[in-house]
């Protein structure tokens, strides 16, 4: 069995992968120690080979016996898993936003990230839910039952969420502005995808690709069909895992 | 070896109004940083002894020289930019030094007044000023500006008010009547030197300052030619740092020691000595200059298992690609050289600026670069700007091209690093 294992901002995947398949996977909050979840995690699974990948990835390294890869390398093998033809992925995780452009052979052609800032991100999202007092399923479950949007201008975490107190304040309801604020998230990103150029193969990963509502808006504005995996948070660890198949293969060709 | 220390001089610092009681924490947090970031890399050339102790005496050493200079009736000049001539500071047998303006350190001094939302290297450099934190700021006669930014133009008019300020008009064009206000503001700067000594500067002393400043580009050049041999015999980091001990350093000592670490490369290069493996991604990073102790990207890059191979950038060949034509017979003459040598200067606060495109790729060619990172600082418009052109003109020609914007804090270094890292998983497939 070989395993990937994704250390993101918020949340930490794990991937297995037996005779080419998946055999297992989860996804876990991620704890003050990161490193030590990952390790158990590890130890429970006992691969013949393992990949980290996300922001923990050389910390787990300083720990136990894996290879490292990005997260774009990894977001490109996962995606190309479930699609094996697709060009652009739309990656959106606690943290980081990025847009992957791939070769036809599956090769990172290019990539964008957003700069330091939590705008366009998993994170922005739930800040702002919080502030409307819903969790992440329900703040999503309002925006979709709803069609009035008022625009947010301010994408800066900080300056949106006072954006969203006057509004709250204005007496809009809260299913409205939480429309209104998937909306300016998707503008956003759509923004990103449309830099690096998209044809109608385009892949959704990371946690974000888990809210309906919000592909349903990426899709009307970038008019195009997403393409979404059955699981897109594990995008990344399955690409890990893919990596460890192919770095075992390497070593030991006849296995 | 004896242990690596910034040296303290309290008294040299009280006699220069520093605030002494904040800076004396300062050289311990200096030598810890230099110690991991720079005493930690393996295989280095034994000729960065002498860089090492520049760095060791920073606040110390170079300062006794730049205050006995003064004392001498000597003028000592600080500068932001590598419009300013130093030839005609060093032709009045004084000091130029380029100031501080790369830690984060003195951000918040800054912010106390001016706006939070411009170039880092300006705010860093005028809270060295405001906090009396940089001991190069308190022993300078006057600081020379120059208008090659907004924000550096509108701030020198808030310096002026803690030290004495000039502004210099760069052009921002290169027509023949920019080129006429070029060469008058450099006959202004050249009467604003002459006024401390009280003499004026004279035909023989600008010529053997033009050749003294030239020798340092040239061993510069030499330097830079030599690291751009796969494997590389110096790092990256080794390199910029040599680059920015440039601005500081006495500069017939400064080529002297160049010199001597060329020879040792030269060496290295016949024995097949890297500091990294020939199969090491090579990068070249373009874009705003890296002031001391600046290190933020080449560290990331460097620690990411690639090697920087050429810094395209003032802190880098923008100051030393070109020379001055020593041939001149009258002072006229040689100001008129001085300028022309100037106006090739290709800094992205001209417009159009299309020989910097060109001399990028050329660089690009020479330094058997894999890939560029162009380093944009927070707020800076003209690079910014700049890098869409620089982006098509790679993807033109299939190099792989990133661009990064960043400031000197600590809390992006995650990201970059796995920015950095994705390139180079880009350039080696």
């Amino acid at each position: 069995m070989k395993v990937g294992i994704d250390l993101g901002s918020r949340t930490i995947k794990l991937v297995a992968l037996t005779q080419g398949a998946i055999s297992f996977h989860t996804v876990l909050e991620s704890s003050f120690e990161p490193h030590r979840q990952a390790l158990q995690l590890l130890e429970q699974q006992r691969p013949v080979r393992a990949v980290a990948t996300g922001y923990g990835r050389h910390l787990v390294q300083q720990h136990a016996e894996v290879d490292v890869i990005t997260e774009i390398k990894a977001h490109a093998m996962g995606a190309r898993y479930f699609f094996p033809t697709c060009r652009t992925i739309l990656d959106v995780g606690g943290q980081d936003s990025k847009v992957i452009a791939l070769t036809v052979d599956g090769k990172v052609q290019s990539f964008q990230m957003n700069d330091k800032c939590a705008a366009g991100t998993g994170r922005f999202l739930e800040m702002m839910a919080v502030s409307l007092g819903y969790s992440m399923a329900q703040f999503s479950e309002a925006a979709a039952g709803i069609e009035q949007a008022t625009p947010i201008n301010s994408m800066c975490a900080v300056f949106a969420e006072s954006e969203v107190v006057s509004l709250k304040n204005s007496g809009m309801p809260p299913a409205e502005i939480a429309r209104s604020v998937c909306l300016a998230v998707v503008n956003r990103l759509a923004t990103m995808v449309r830099k690096a150029g998209y044809s109608d193969h385009l892949v959704f990963t990371g946690g974000v690709a888990n809210s309906p509502v919000m592909v349903s808006l990426l899709q009307q504005e970038l008019g195009v069909p997403i393409l979404v995996p059955d699981y897109p948070s594990i995008t990344g660890a399955l690409g890990a895992a893919l990596q460890a198949e192919l770095l075992h293969h390497c070593d030991s060709p006849a296995a | 070896m004896s242990v690596f220390e910034v040296k303290s001089d309290p008294q040299l610092w009280e006699k220069l109004g520093m605030d002494v009681a904040r800076f004396t924490g300062m050289p311990a947090m200096l030598t810890q940083a230099y110690t991991n970031i720079f005493l930690a890399q393996q295989n280095r050339p034994a000729k960065m002894a002498y860089f090492d102790s520049m760095v060791e005496n920073i606040h110390t050493g170079r300062i006794h020289e730049l205050v006995a200079a003064k004392e001498a009736g000597k003028p000592v000049i600080g500068t932001f930019c590598v419009y300013v001539p130093e030839e005609l500071v060093v032709a009045a047998g004084g000091i130029c030094v380029g100031l501080c303006g790369g830690a984060q350190g003195s951000i918040a001094d800054a912010e106390k007044i001016l706006p939070r939302n411009i170039c880092p290297m300006v705010k860093s450099a005028f809270g060295f000023k405001v906090g009396k934190i940089c001991p190069y700021f308190q022993a300078v006669d006057f600081v020379y500006g120059e208008t090659t930014c907004d924000a550096k133009k509108k701030t020198w008019e808030l310096l002026d008010q803690y030290v004495p300020t000039h502004v210099m008009e760069i052009p921002q064009m290169k027509r023949e009547k920019d080129k006429a206000l070029w060469l008058d503001e450099v006959k202004d700067f050249k009467v604003a030197v002459d006024k401390i000594t009280g003499q004026e500067t004279g035909f023989d002393q600008i010529a053997e300052a033009i050749v003294t400043i030239n020798a340092k580009r040239k061993a510069l050049q030499r330097l830079n030619n030599l690291r751009h041999h796969n494997p590389s015999p110096i790092s990256g980091k080794d390199m910029l740092l040599i680059e920015q001990i440039a601005f500081y350093d006495e500069p017939k000592c400064f080529v002297e020691q160049v010199n001597a670490l060329c020879d040792e490369l030269e060496e290295r290069i016949k024995q097949g000595i890297g500091v990294a493996p020939a199969s090491a991604a090579r990068i070249m990073v373009s874009g705003t200059p890296m002031a001391l102790p600046n290190w933020k990207l080449h560290n990331i890059i460097e620690t990411s298992g690639a090697i920087v191979v050429n810094e395209e950038s003032c802190i880098g060949t923008r100051y030393y690609k070109d020379l001055i034509d020593e041939g001149s017979a009258s002072v006229e003459q040689q100001l008129e050289r001085l300028t022309e040598r100037y106006m090739k200067i290709d800094c992205s606060c001209f417009t159009p600026n299309t020989e910097r495109i060109e001399q990028v790729l050329k660089e690009y060619e020479q330094s058997g670069a894999e890939g560029i990172i162009d380093y944009c600082l927070q707020f800076c418009h003209t690079y910014n700007i700049e890098a869409v052109k620089l982006r098509q003109a790679c993807e033109e020609r299939g190099i792989p091209f990133m661009a990064i914007e960043s400031d000197y804090s600590p809390d992006d270094v995650g990201q970059l690093k796995t920015r950095v890292e994705a390139f180079i998983e880009q350039i080696k497939g």
